[in-house]
């Protein structure tokens, strides 16, 4: 076992991802399902908001994901700015749709549980708004990805997007919850055991967390492999015309 | 002041078109770089002006601030006077005098003219004009006689021959004989073949 | 460096449009707000600071993509990139000139059409501190993601897309000290606020504005 840089070479990864991949998707699948059902049909109900604190086990998850998805971007783009490794590059463009359809996931959860406790569909909640300036950030990284036609300058651009960004969105964090003092409960996850849900909710949502990281890690692998064999062709495809 | 490039390589979009590109360029010396559109040639000019870094090899410089470098266009703003163009990149390069310049490519006549209202040829020397203000050792330029009619291309050549009497050294892109004592280099044999390394990626560099 | 500003400020002066066009969209989005919202004057002096922001910050988005594009263009940006001048430098430079061409006339004629949109007394004076330290920002933001876009044919479209989010802490902040402003609260938690946004866009932004035209030239 060498260094965790030689699976910057294309070859390499793509060679790894071909053989964990089915694993990883294996595993997402089966916590995923294991997870929802345990969650949906094996809990009871909260005393205070009844059945409708079950959409839990997907706006959790998607929340968190979402976060962690632009993280992992930050990360990959810092990679490639200071390494230069190809993957790293393609590993945040190929996460940044997952991320994206996360944030809706979460936002779309959020609402559906929002109805019926809160009385509405949304409200400029600094949690909620947050999400949604988060989702427009998605948006526009995803955009300039598409907009450049050279693929390493598109690389170093939205790299740098990725890290002002980055910047914004905690800025804006703090600003939107200057803004406005919200409706939203407090984190359903914390270190702090009082603040915590119960056990028998705990448990479960944590299977489905673990599912959503497992999902996030194979459709980021799988999207990195396209990319990459996309880039391939296009190189190719650039050198026939050359020659 | 000399240029030296050692075994450089460039690239454009991504993909390598000029490999193992080696000359000299001496004081008092004009390097002509020849060869048939989309060799190259751009690439090169501007990888040695510093606008995108070669993939391979080096640009020995005598210093960092050294090229002056003029493309395709010339950085020309229409509703400025050649007057106020010119003395733009004056202050920019922290020289005051542009009186030499406009003599230099017949621009006195029009100095206080629109830069709008010139013709491409006339256009074109206002571009070159800016070279005589950097005050830059090296020149760098990209098919400079482009537009140019035969009267000026001598008024140019007649420039390039003041900068290389004056200590100073010019690389040029150009199929047109300037009048000038040039050294040709064709950059057909540098064109960068379609290698596969198996020890990585064809597709990034 | 300055005679890059000087510069700039000739040819938006001279190539007209650029200079006042900003300010007249400024006007047409105030002039259409009681239109859609109905003439009611205690309503518009409700909204009047949040509008007269959105407007503003409108304006300032409308002139972003002649920053860079008209230097690409004409190839001057190629040029400036290879003389002595340090390219954060000229970003700054860019922002200022984009600044005083567009985020200066705004914040003079703020007052004004703060009168159009009944603004209470009070809140004249915070509108103008506001905007005068905010739009500083929004032109320096603007400038990041016009050096992004510069390489793009038709990138405005583009332009706005990254701009806008990145705008939010300030137009809430620069928002906030307007309408706190008008209705008689304290504004200074709110006005540090907006002035360290300021200033920390104003010192870190050109570097990275700097580093993607480099990116952008190659």
């Amino acid at each position: 076992m060498g260094s965790i840089w030689e699976y910057a070479n294309p070859k390499k990864f793509i060679a790894t991802v071909d053989r964990v991949l089915p694993f990883v998707a294996g595993l997402a699948v089966l916590s995923l399902v294991v997870g929802l059902i345990w969650g949906f049909f094996f809990t009871p109900e909260d005393y205070r908001q009844g059945s409708t604190v079950k959409i839990i086990y997907l706006h959790v998850p998607s929340a968190l994901m979402a976060i962690n998805a632009w993280m992992m971007m930050l990360v990959a783009s810092l990679v490639w700015l200071i390494r230069r490794h190809h993957v790293s590059a393609l590993a945040a463009r190929a996460a940044a749709p997952v991320g994206a359809v996360m944030t809706v996931i979460a936002l779309l959860t959020g609402a559906i549980w929002g109805q019926p406790m809160w009385g509405t569909w949304w409200a400029w909640d600094p949690r909620l708004t947050s999400f949604l300036i988060l989702f427009l950030f998605y948006l526009g990284y995803i955009a300039l990805w598409a907009a450049i036609e050279n693929d390493d300058t598109a690389a170093d651009l939205t790299s740098v997007l990725c890290i002002v960004g980055s910047v914004f969105a905690v800025l804006s964090r703090y600003a939107v919850n200057f803004w406005n003092q919200g409706l939203h409960q407090g984190a359903s996850l914390s270190l702090d055991k009082e603040e915590n849900v119960a056990d028998v909710f705990y448990h479960p949502l944590l299977v489905c967390i673990a599912g959503f990281i497992l999902l996030f890690i194979a459709l980021v692998l799988l999207r990195t492999r396209t990319e990459i064999r996309a880039r391939r062709t296009r190189a190719l495809l650039a050198r026939e015309r050359m020659t | 002041m000399s240029l030296k490039v050692v075994d450089l390589g460039v690239a454009r979009g991504g993909v390598p078109v000029l490999e193992g590109v080696n000359f000299a360029a001496d004081p008092g010396e004009a390097v002509v770089l020849t060869g048939p559109n989309g060799v190259g040639k751009t690439t090169l000019l501007r990888t040695l002006a510093g606008l995108q870094p070669p993939y391979a090899g080096k640009i020995i410089l005598p210093d960092a601030e050294a090229i002056a470098y003029a493309g395709h266009a010339d950085g020309i703003k229409a509703v400025l006077s050649v007057r106020e163009n010119l003395s733009f990149w004056a202050r920019v390069y922290g020289h005051g005098d542009i009186q030499p310049a406009l003599e230099g490519f017949g621009l006195i006549d029009l100095a206080e003219r629109p830069a709008g209202n010139l013709s491409a040829g006339q256009k074109r020397r206002l571009g070159l004009a800016r070279l005589a203000v950097t005050g830059r050792p090296i020149w760098v330029l990209d098919e400079p006689t482009v537009s140019l009619d035969k009267q000026s291309v001598a008024m140019f050549g007649a420039a390039v021959r003041r900068h290389l009497d004056g200590g100073g050294t010019a690389v040029i892109a150009s199929h047109i004989d300037m009048g000038l004592p040039v050294r040709v280099i064709d950059m057909t044999p540098f064109r960068a073949r379609a290698s596969v390394s198996r020890q990585y990626d064809e597709a990034f560099l | 460096m300055i005679a890059l500003f000087l510069r700039d400020i000739r040819l938006a002066v001279r190539a007209g449009g650029g200079f006042g066009l900003g300010l007249a969209f400024f006007l047409i989005v105030i002039v259409l707000v009681p239109f859609a919202v109905g003439p009611e004057t205690a309503l518009l002096a409700r909204i009047a600071p949040g509008i007269l922001w959105v407007g503003a910050l409108l304006a300032c988005l409308l002139s972003l993509d002649r920053i860079f594009a008209l230097d690409r263009e004409d190839g001057s940006l190629d040029l400036i990139a290879t003389s002595p001048l340090p390219l954060e430098g000229v970003c700054a430079m860019k922002a200022l000139s984009h600044w005083v061409t567009t985020g200066l006339p705004l914040v003079i004629a703020a007052p004004v059409l703060g009168l159009l949109m009944s603004l209470p007394s009070e809140g004249y004076l915070w509108l103008v501190v506001s905007l005068a330290l905010g739009t500083p920002a929004l032109s320096v933001i603007g400038t990041f993601g016009a050096a992004l876009t510069v390489g793009i044919k038709r990138g405005g479209l583009l332009l706005s897309l990254l701009v806008l989010p990145l705008y939010v802490p300030t137009l809430i902040f620069g928002a906030e000290v307007a309408r706190a402003g008008a209705t008689g609260l304290a504004v200074e938690t709110q006005l540090v606020l907006l002035a360290a946004v300021t200033c920390v866009t104003m010192a870190l932004l050109p570097f990275a504005s700097a580093a993607v035209l480099r990116m952008n030239l190659r």
